[in-house]
C-alpha cells in the first residue's frame, strides 16, 4: 500500500474548481515534485493534502500508518514571520507541538528531537541567534528543521528555495536530497524550477490543462512536459 | 519637598492601595498578549473591542442594570470571538470589520446614552468612559476581588497555553497543518483579549486600551530577540509604567489613564533609542 493515495481528487475555494482530476500515489522513499504554471493549483493541492482545505471532492488516502499530522510542513514564508522576535530554538521546538495535545510544557525529549533536527540541518550553533537576523538561506533550514520535527517519514516543500541565491539553492537541494536518499524521507516538492525537478526528483506530478503524473522518464517525452518546456514556463 | 511628602502619604490610603493593586495586575495581563497581537496585525483588536465594551456599558446604562460587568463582558467576548474568527478569509478584511465594528459601537452607544440618559451630565459621563475616569481610585472591594480573580485566570491561561500561542502566532499554517488545534488556540485568545479589555476599561478608558496593549509589546520588541524574553520585558515594563503612571497623576493631579500612557510612550521612546545605538533592528 502506498503511503498516500490521491484519487479523483478535484481542488478548489468555494465550489470554484481550481485543479480537477488528479490522481497519483507516492510510495515510501519517493522524491516527487510538483509543477505547473503559475495559478494551477499547485498551492492548492499543497494545502489539500495537509489538510488545511478539503477536497470538492474525490480522497486522499494515507497508508503505512501516516497520519495527515505527520506530515511535516516548510511554508513559504510570511511577512509575520520576517518581523518576528523569536529565537532558533524557539521556532525549531515548536514543530513538536503538534504531538503535544493539551499537555502545556515542551519534554526533555522534545528537547532531544529539536537539537537533533538542528544538528541534520547544521543550525545548531545558531540556536539563540534571533529569526529575523538570519539570512534567507539560515531561515530554510531553520525551518525544515521545525518540519523535521513534526515529521518522520514525509515532508511537503512549499517553493523551498524561492528567493535564495544560485549558491544557497545548490545547498539547499543537496540538503533536500540528503533528507531523502540517507534519511530515507519521503518529499513533496512544489517548484517553479523545471529544471532542478527534473534533475533531483524520481517522480514529477504535473498539473494544469494537462496533467500527468508518472516517472521522470515519462514525463520528459510526455506533452505537457513538451508545452511547458517549449512555453519557457520557469 | 515637604510638600511632596506629603503627597506620597497618600499611599497608605487603602483606596491608593487597591488602585494600584488593580492598575498593576491590569497592566501585567494586557502586556501579554500585546507581542501575539502586534504580530497578528491585530494591534487595533483592542480599540474595536473597547468600543464595543463602551456600547455594551451605554445599553446597561439604559436598562439600568446596577452591576454593568457581566453584559459588558458578554458582550465583548462575542465580538472578540467573531472578529477573530472572521479573520483572513472573511469576505470583509480584517481591519475592515475591526474599524466597522468599532465605530459602529460607538455611534450606537454614544446615541443611546443621549436619547436615554437621565444624567444631567451626559458628555462629562461619556468622557470618563472614554478616557477613564478617576473611578479607579473609588474601587469597591468587590470590584477590587473581581479584577483580582480574572487576572489570576487570565495569566494562568497564558502561562499554560504559551507555547501553544507561540506557534499559533508565529505561523498558524504550520501549525495546523501538524495537528496544533489553531483554531481552538485563536479563540482562546480572542476570549482573554476581551476579558483584558473589559478589565482595562477602569483604569484608562476604552480609547486608550489599545496602547496598554501594543506599547510594552513594541518597546520590548526593539530590544530583545526571542518571543520568551520580549513577552517577559514587556510584562515587566508594562507593570513598571502603570505603577509610575498612577504615582504622578496621584501626585501632580493628572489623569490616571492618559498619565499612564505618556510614561508608555516615554518608555517606547528611549526603548527605540536602545534599539537603534544598539543595532541590529529596523
Amino acid at each position: 500500500m502506498a503511503l498516500l493515495t490521491c484519487r479523483a481528487l478535484s481542488l478548489g475555494y468555494e465550489g470554484k474548481e481550481v485543479a480537477g482530476n488528479i490522481n497519483f500515489e507516492i510510495e515510501a522513499g519517493d522524491y516527487l515534485c510538483i509543477v505547473g504554471e503559475n495559478g494551477s493549483g499547485k498551492s492548492t493541492l499543497m494545502k489539500t493534502l495537509l489538510g488545511l482545505q478539503k477536497p470538492l471532492c474525490g480522497e486522499i488516502i494515507t497508508g503505512e500508518g501516516l497520519r495527515q499530522k505527520d506530515i511535516g510542513y516548510l511554508p513559504q514564508q510570511t511577512d509575520v514571520q520576517r518581523d518576528f522576535p523569536a529565537s532558533v530554538w524557539e521556532i525549531v521546538l515548536s514543530g513538536c507541538q503538534g504531538k503535544k495535545g493539551l499537555r502545556p510544557f515542551y519534554s526533555a525529549q522534545d528537547k532531544k528531537l529539536a537539537r537533533a533536527n538542528m544538528e541534520i540541518m547544521d543550525v545548531f550553533s545558531l540556536a539563540g541567534r534571533c529569526y529575523r537576523e538570519l539570512s534567507g538561506g539560515q531561515q530554510q533550514r531553520v525551518l525544515l528543521a521545525r518540519a523535521l520535527c513534526a515529521a518522520g517519514k514525509m515532508i511537503l516543500l512549499d517553493e523551498p528555495v524561492a528567493g535564495l541565491d544560485p549558491k544557497v539553492t545548490a545547498e539547499m537541494y543537496s540538503l533536500i536530497e540528503q533528507l531523502n536518499k540517507s534519511d530515507g524521507i519521503t518529499v513533496i516538492m512544489i517548484s517553479h524550477d523545471i529544471e532542478a525537478a527534473l534533475r533531483y526528483a524520481d517522480k514529477i506530478l504535473h498539473i494544469g490543462n494537462e496533467i500527468f503524473f508518472g516517472s521522470k522518464g515519462d514525463y520528459l517525452s510526455s506533452s505537457a512536459a513538451f508545452a511547458s518546456l517549449k512555453g519557457g514556463d520557469a | 519637598m515637604a510638600q511632596f511628602a506629603d503627597k506620597l502619604a497618600y499611599l497608605q490610603y487603602s483606596f491608593v492601595q487597591n488602585a494600584l493593586i488593580v492598575g498593576v495586575l491590569i497592566a501585567l495581563c494586557s502586556s501579554l498578549l500585546g507581542v501575539t497581537l502586534v504580530l497578528k496585525r491585530f494591534s487595533f483588536i483592542g480599540d474595536g473591542l473597547s468600543h464595543v465594551a463602551f456600547g455594551a456599558m451605554a445599553i446597561a446604562a439604559v436598562l439600568q442594570l446596577t452591576d454593568d460587568m457581566p453584559l459588558i463582558l458578554i458582550v465583548t467576548v462575542f465580538s472578540a470571538v467573531l472578529l477573530l474568527r472572521t479573520g483572513q478569509n472573511a469576505k470583509i478584511k480584517g481591519d475592515a470589520s475591526v474599524a466597522m465594528i468599532s465605530v459602529g459601537a460607538l455611534a450606537i452607544g454614544y446615541l443611546l446614552m443621549n436619547i436615554f440618559s437621565k444624567s444631567s451630565n451626559l458628555s462629562g459621563d461619556v468622557c470618563t468612559t472614554l478616557f477613564g475616569s478617576t473611578s479607579i481610585l473609588t474601587l469597591k472591594k468587590s470590584e477590587v476581588i473581581i479584577c483580582i480573580v480574572l487576572s489570576a485566570l487570565v495569566i494562568a491561561a497564558f502561562i499554560f497555553f504559551y507555547n501553544k500561542i507561540f506557534s499559533v502566532t508565529f505561523d498558524e499554517n504550520f501549525a495546523l497543518a501538524t495537528g496544533v488545534k489553531a483554531k481552538t488556540y485563536n479563540l482562546l485568545i480572542a476570549v482573554i483579549v476581551a476579558v483584558i479589555i473589559v478589565l482595562a476599561m477602569n483604569l484608562v478608558g476604552s480609547l486608550l486600551i489599545s496602547a496598554l496593549i501594543i506599547f510594552p509589546a513594541l518597546s520590548a520588541m526593539r530590544v530583545f530577540k526571542s518571543f520568551r524574553s520580549v513577552t517577559v520585558c514587556s510584562a515587566v515594563l508594562s507593570v513598571a509604567c502603570a505603577l509610575s503612571g498612577i504615582i504622578i497623576s496621584v501626585i501632580a493631579g493628572t489623569p490616571v489613564g492618559s498619565t499612564i500612557v505618556a510614561v508608555d510612550i516615554a518608555a517606547f521612546t528611549a526603548f527605540a533609542l536602545i534599539g537603534s545605538i544598539s543595532g541590529g533592528n529596523k
